[in-house]
């Protein structure tokens, strides 16, 4: 055994060759993409960002980014995406080729995770706020303004329409659902779009009170609201089965979410189903995050991610979750003028279905202005009412641009 | 309005046009779908206000338990009796009690 040609011959094979090899052609932009996933990690571990999600995130991107390591390969995913290759659409040959990550991403293709997070989602979700008082629908309705709007901005920065509809989903304030549009109509931005999804979902606390304060008066925000009525059990297990029919009666393409969304409600409330709610809310609930959270990060593939197209996702979806909390905000200004004054209009600004986040910061900014005012379960309504709201826009942007 | 191909570049005016129908598809929607949550809210509550069959009681039945204590004869000073009421139960769901095993004597708003 030649001990020099063996030690060359790993040297060769090593990721450190590769990325020296390879620098100018894109070796740097792994070394970038490995900084950027360490930065993530930091802002997951000690600024607890959003942990559970960009903890998966931020490792998927490192994962991906190690030259040779061959666990994500962006070429059989463009492959798989191109009309008339002959690996398009075809499974077989990303199991054939493909490593760990685009194992784990073809759950992420198919629209299992981000289905099954939303049977999590339901499983933990109280919907007899939004029973209780049914015009918080409304409320979750106008805040969904910043989807269309930042949908309307990117097309004017020069993005295609599915990547523009992908873009605007980020105002709906849900990770799962923009995941779910994204890796139908715009995959090349997933890495982009959930990272900047769920980044912004951890900085509500700071992006919604200066837009809370600007529309509201001090006055409106005193505004205790009168308790709402006691809703059935037989209510709440009517409600889901309701929804699903209705809405996906109504909007086809969205049924996938809305009925994950309301099965994992039905196992909740039902009575009967305690263990299949336990399981939906936690053992299932962990694993798709362990999966949809590392494959969403292995997307960030460095030629991909860093390009100026990032830049703009970044500012257009600070832009969406900004426009939906003033959507919901200004309908809340309305409601309280409408019922004059009994409505907070801060209750609002948790249209954007970020939950149950929104309505803490409702919650707390309402307790700013009158410390014995209480509207975290008046919030509750707005905010389970946005992730409807969130689903049903993602459907529509999916029959529109899905083809 | 409807596009085929996931390359499909869209003008401002049409993209306009499908942001304001989009928005609007989400608030048909949801109203829809408040009327009907308000209908089936109304229902069940109907129902729940319907008077129960009358049944003849039965004879000489034993009177029921009596609850080991109650609540008390309880003060308030500026305590509206809702918030009273969610203060007592909250304190007997942390306390793992019977709220008919706690006596309450008085609850008083503090003001800075």
């Amino acid at each position: 055994m030649n001990i020099a040609e063996t030690l060359l011959n790993l040297w060769n094979t090593s990721g450190f060759a590769k990325i020296f090899a390879e620098f100018l052609t894109g070796g740097w932009q792994n070394l970038v993409m490995i900084l950027i996933g360490c930065v993530l990690l930091y802002l997951a571990i000690v600024k607890k960002f959003e942990p559970l999600l960009l903890c998966g995130i931020a490792f998927g991107c490192i994962l991906t980014n190690l030259p040779g390591a061959g666990l994500y390969n962006q070429e059989l995913w463009t492959n798989f995406m191109t009309e008339g290759h002959e690996a398009y659409h075809s499974y077989g040959t990303i199991l054939k080729e493909g490593g760990l990550l685009d194992f784990f991403y073809i759950g992420v293709k198919t629209s299992i995770y981000p289905c099954l997070i939303f049977m999590g989602v339901g499983a933990m979700t109280d919907f007899g706020p939004l029973l209780s008082n049914p015009k918080s629908l409304l409320l979750g309705a106008a805040a969904q303004l910043g989807v269309f709007a930042a949908f309307l901005g990117a097309v004017a920065l020069g993005f295609t329409g599915p990547q523009a509809a992908s873009i605007g989903i980020i105002g709906g304030a849900d990770g799962p659902t923009a995941i779910f549009l994204t890796s139908q109509l715009a995959p090349e931005l997933l890495g982009a779009i959930a990272v900047a999804a769920y980044s912004y979902m951890a900085l509500i606390p700071m992006i919604q009170p200066p837009f809370m304060k600007l529309l509201t008066t001090p006055e409106m925000r005193k505004v205790k609201m009168e308790q709402t009525r006691t809703v059935s059990k037989a209510e709440k297990i009517v409600f889901p089965i309701v929804v699903t029919i209705f809405v996906a009666l109504l909007l086809p393409d969205t049924a996938p979410l809305i009925g994950c969304l309301m099965l994992g409600n039905l196992f909740k409330e039902t009575g009967v189903t305690d263990r299949l709610s336990d399981t939906a809310q936690n053992a299932l609930m962990n694993i798709v995050t362990v999966l949809l959270s590392t494959s969403v990060g292995a997307t960030m593939v460095g030629s991909n991610f860093l390009t100026g197209q990032t830049l703009k996702i970044v500012v257009l979806g600070v832009a969406a979750f900004i426009l939906s909390t003033c959507g919901g905000l200004v309908a809340g200004v309305v409601m309280y003028k409408l019922t004059k004054g009994k409505v907070n209009p801060l209750i609002g600004s948790a249209g954007v279905s970020a939950v149950p986040m929104a309505a803490r910061v409702a919650n707390k900014e309402g307790q700013k202005a009158n410390p014995s005012n209480y509207l975290l379960m008046h919030a509750m309504g707005p905010n389970v009412a946005g992730v409807i709201g969130s689903a049903i826009a993602a459907g529509f942007l999916l029959s529109v641009f899905g083809g | 309005m409807f596009f085929n191909t996931l390359s499909d570049t869209i003008g401002f005016g049409e993209a306009g046009i499908t942001a304001a129908l989009g928005y609007a598809v989400v608030f048909f929607g949801l109203i829809l779908l408040m009327f009907v949550v308000v209908l089936v809210g109304k229902s069940f509550t109907a129902s729940a206000k319907k008077p129960a069959p009358v049944t003849e009681a039965p004879k000489e039945t034993p009177a029921p338990a009596t609850a080991p204590g109650s609540a008390g004869q309880l003060k308030l000073h500026n305590v509206e009796p809702k918030t009273a009421a969610m203060l007592m139960a909250i304190v007997a769901n942390k306390m793992n009690k019977p709220i008919n095993e706690l006596r309450f004597i008085s609850i008083k708003e503090v003001t800075e």
